[in-house]
């Protein structure tokens, strides 16, 4: 066996244009493929740069002629109807209070998010706290604020409390759902079971659907409530179906000897769960609770369906009525761009606190 | 010295019994009491229930039916062609995701990094956007194409408000559905015969001869029954052409159809392609550096060691997937396309039958994702290799 004539020593920068070819025109096929992606990028790049920049009518005040002249994305109808958009039907004169709502909303969601805050008594607080403060701020009543029935609440303010009316409310629900169904007792665990798998086969919409027209039927008078909390309620009940499932896995990953050690230090049920096991579960379910977080904030706007008017309702009407019609794709451009944020940086968030909570393991 | 018998509300047998008693009784009177309001607030409005209404006539109509309807059918036959829509949506939906998805997880897995951060970027857009806003910008777009008398000419297919016309076989539509039906049967018993573990001791050479001349077998039926229909005379394919107002000929997709299915493939296709990559990941490093080792050329490695291997690794989420796409269907009420759920919701305003009907609804849903699940779950136990984890909890 001959040895291999030993490479010349590569000077870094030339090692750095080996490794681009080898990446970028290893193969035939590798080199094709490059110059496709390239080009499809840079095209869409291009277009999108005339399209949304340069060829683009900003003023309020221009006409769908001016528009269709300049040849780019048409602005104006959200700088004309940005806050039918951002805040439906709320009184015009009021709406300095949904503004603040949907700052506090996101304030306690970037309060979640640091690790100081991880403790149940501090998020139930914060969460409480901020729903509370929405719900003032958006309702009034007291300390001088004008009454806003739900039926006017409307674009981001209503998505974002349906979102954490449905966590604040789901949460617990999850919790109690993944207690029963690992119950040792085997009736309530079977029964748990069953329902929690008779939600997760059924979907959202017709569970909305129902909790806002057929459930009304089958209560009495004095529970059937606002539709808005019916839709709440459907919606939370799902989440927490599937977020039972969630902590029922995170359940699963707890070493046997943390219960049976808390087990022989006489604790009772409900200190084993609350001090020892939920803690360790939800911190390994962690990355699953924060997906599941993400979907249902994208769920929120299902309840389009059973006629409210959140934030993608709210766009809807804004090009749908008058001399906008044209202008679809600029108003959910704009729609699209207030769910992205919220979710894109909601799930790097996640895929940050997974790297984190990995860097201590070992990866295959 | 014998112990003192715990008091009878002490012992734990006792208490647990109580508490599984008091569980099953509060659930008992809480369905009951719901269902007994239901009825007197029903019978307060002139309502009787029970399923009688599923044989009288609906008195309205369906937008889109794989077979024949008239307002005069009964609500039964209604239920059932939304059901049908439901699952043809559920199966372009499935199929495109999962072949979009394919091809994103690899570009996503592969080496070159234009392609990388191409497939990067879809997945981002598409996963991050609610779908229900995506199917509405799908729809606008649609709706905001040219008429049918301006129809963007893509060759063969035309392209309208009034929908997407695609070049079609000759052939009546009764027969039309039959070959579609022999095709899907075909393809079914194949795959059946490749991973049903009733075939596992069969010689894999022979096996697949069997599954394939199962399909040849479909394809031949199916050409016959397209032979003895098909009018003599008259052109093989049925090219869509416009004519004043209409088109005629070819193939008409509505555009609610249409958007639907977009919006399902490319959302659900953002979604299978991270699963597809994470099977690739799962594929250990060992198994492909060993596959080198014995000769076997790239195609071979990919093909016999790192797809098979990937998709085992994938196969347990793929299902969860799927059964998540198969109720994003019931988005078609948002556009109009009549699916399982927009008929029962229909069905409901038009005979007031309102528990019966999402009764009916809960069910279907229920048959149709479990039955999915089972089978796709025995295909999972088919494949799966003995004695060899390739992560499929991850």
């Amino acid at each position: 066996m001959t040895a291999l004539p030993a490479a010349p020593a590569l000077t870094p920068p030339a090692r750095r244009f080996r490794r681009l070819r080898r990446d970028y025109f290893g193969s035939p096929a590798s080199a094709l493929m490059t110059l496709a992606s390239l080009g499809i990028l840079l095209g869409l790049g291009w277009w999108l740069m005339n399209w949304a920049l340069l060829d683009a009518t900003f003023s309020a005040a221009a006409t769908q002629a001016e528009c269709v002249q300049a040849g780019g994305a048409c602005w104006s109808v959200i700088a004309a109807r940005w806050r039918v958009i951002l805040f439906g039907i709320y009184p015009y004169d009021e709406q300095w209070r949904p503004s603040f709502a949907c700052a506090v909303v996101a304030g306690i969601i970037l309060l979640s998010c640091l690790p100081r805050m991880w403790s149940f008594r501090r998020l139930a607080l914060t969460w409480g706290l901020g729903a509370a403060g929405f719900y003032i701020l958006m309702r009034g009543g007291i300390l001088g604020l004008s009454v806003v029935n739900e039926q006017q609440w409307g674009g981001l303010p209503l998505t974002l409390f349906i979102f954490v009316a449905t966590a604040v409310a789901g949460m617990p629900l999850a919790i109690l759902l993944a207690l029963m169904r690992r119950s040792e007792l085997p009736v309530v665990a079977r029964v748990t079971g069953w329902i929690i798998d008779t939600i997760r086969s059924l979907p959202l919409l017709s569970i909305l659907f129902t909790f806002a027209i057929v459930v009304p039927f089958m209560l009495p008078g004095f529970l059937i409530g606002e539709k808005l909390y019916r839709v709440i309620c459907g919606a939370a009940l799902f989440f927490a179906a599937y977020q039972a499932e969630i902590i029922r896995g995170g359940f699963q990953g707890i070493p046997r000897g943390q219960d049976e050690a808390a087990k022989a230090l006489g604790l009772p049920y409900w200190q084993r769960m609350s001090r020892v096991l939920l803690p360790q579960a939800f911190r390994l379910a962690l990355p699953a609770t924060i997906n599941q977080f993400v979907v249902a904030f994208m769920e929120t706007s299902l309840v389009v369906v059973v006629g409210f008017i959140d934030l993608l309702a709210a766009g809807n009407t804004a090009y749908k009525t008058g001399e906008w019609k044209f202008a679809y794709v600029e108003v959910y451009a704009f729609v699209a761009a207030i769910y992205f944020l919220f979710v894109f940086g909601l799930s790097r968030y996640g895929a940050y606190l997974e790297a984190r909570m990995n860097a201590g393991h070992r990866k295959e | 010295m014998p112990m003192p018998a715990a008091p009878l509300w002490r012992s734990r047998t006792t208490r647990s019994l109580l508490l599984q008693g008091g569980f099953a009784l509060a659930l008992l009177a809480a369905i009951v009491a719901a269902t007994l309001t239901a009825r007197a607030n029903l019978s307060a409005q002139g309502m009787t229930s029970g399923f009688d209404f599923l044989w009288t006539s609906t008195g309205w109509e369906m937008n889109f039916t794989l077979l024949p309807a008239a307002p005069t059918d009964p609500y039964w036959w209604f239920l059932l062609l939304g059901l049908l829509n439901t699952l043809l949506m559920g199966l372009i939906g499935l199929g495109g995701a999962s072949v979009i998805g394919l091809i994103v997880g690899l570009m996503r897995s592969g080496r070159n990094p234009a392609a990388r951060f191409l497939a990067t970027l879809y997945i981002e857009l598409f996963r991050n956007l609610p779908l229900i806003l995506q199917l509405f910008f799908w729809y606008a777009l649609a709706n905001a194409l040219p008429n049918p008398r301006a129809a963007l000419d893509l060759g063969p297919a035309l392209l309208s408000s009034r929908g997407i016309y695609l070049p079609g076989l000759a052939v009546p539509y009764g027969a039309a559905i039959v070959i579609a039906a022999i095709l899907l049967l075909g393809l079914a018993l194949a795959i059946r015969v490749l991973a049903a573990r009733r075939f596992a001791r069969m010689e894999p050479v022979p096996r697949r001869v069997l599954a394939l001349s199962l399909v040849l077998l479909a394809i031949l039926a199916s050409a016959a029954i397209a032979l003895a229909t098909h009018p003599p005379g008259t052109g093989w394919l049925s090219l869509p052409q416009p004519r004043g107002l209409r088109i005629d000929g070819g193939i008409r997709v509505q555009p609610e159809f249409a958007c639907l299915a977009i919006a399902i493939m490319t959302y659900g296709g953002a979604y299978v392609g991270e699963i597809v990559r994470g099977g690739f990941k799962a594929v250990g490093r060992g198994q492909l550096e060993a596959a080198r080792a014995l000769g076997l050329s790239p195609w071979q490695v990919f093909s016999r060691v790192r797809l098979p291997l990937a998709f085992r690794a994938m196969l347990p989420i793929l299902i969860n997937q799927y059964v998540w796409l198969i109720k994003a269907t019931t988005l078609g009420i948002a556009v109009g396309f009549s699916d399982f759920f927009m008929v029962i919701a229909s069905s409901i305003t038009h005979s007031g039958q309102t528990l019966e009907l999402i009764g009916i609804l809960m069910g279907g849903f229920l048959v149709v994702n479990f039955s999915l699940a089972a089978v796709l779950n025995r295909l999972n136990r088919a494949i799966a290799l003995k004695g060899h984890n390739t992560g499929g909890a991850a």
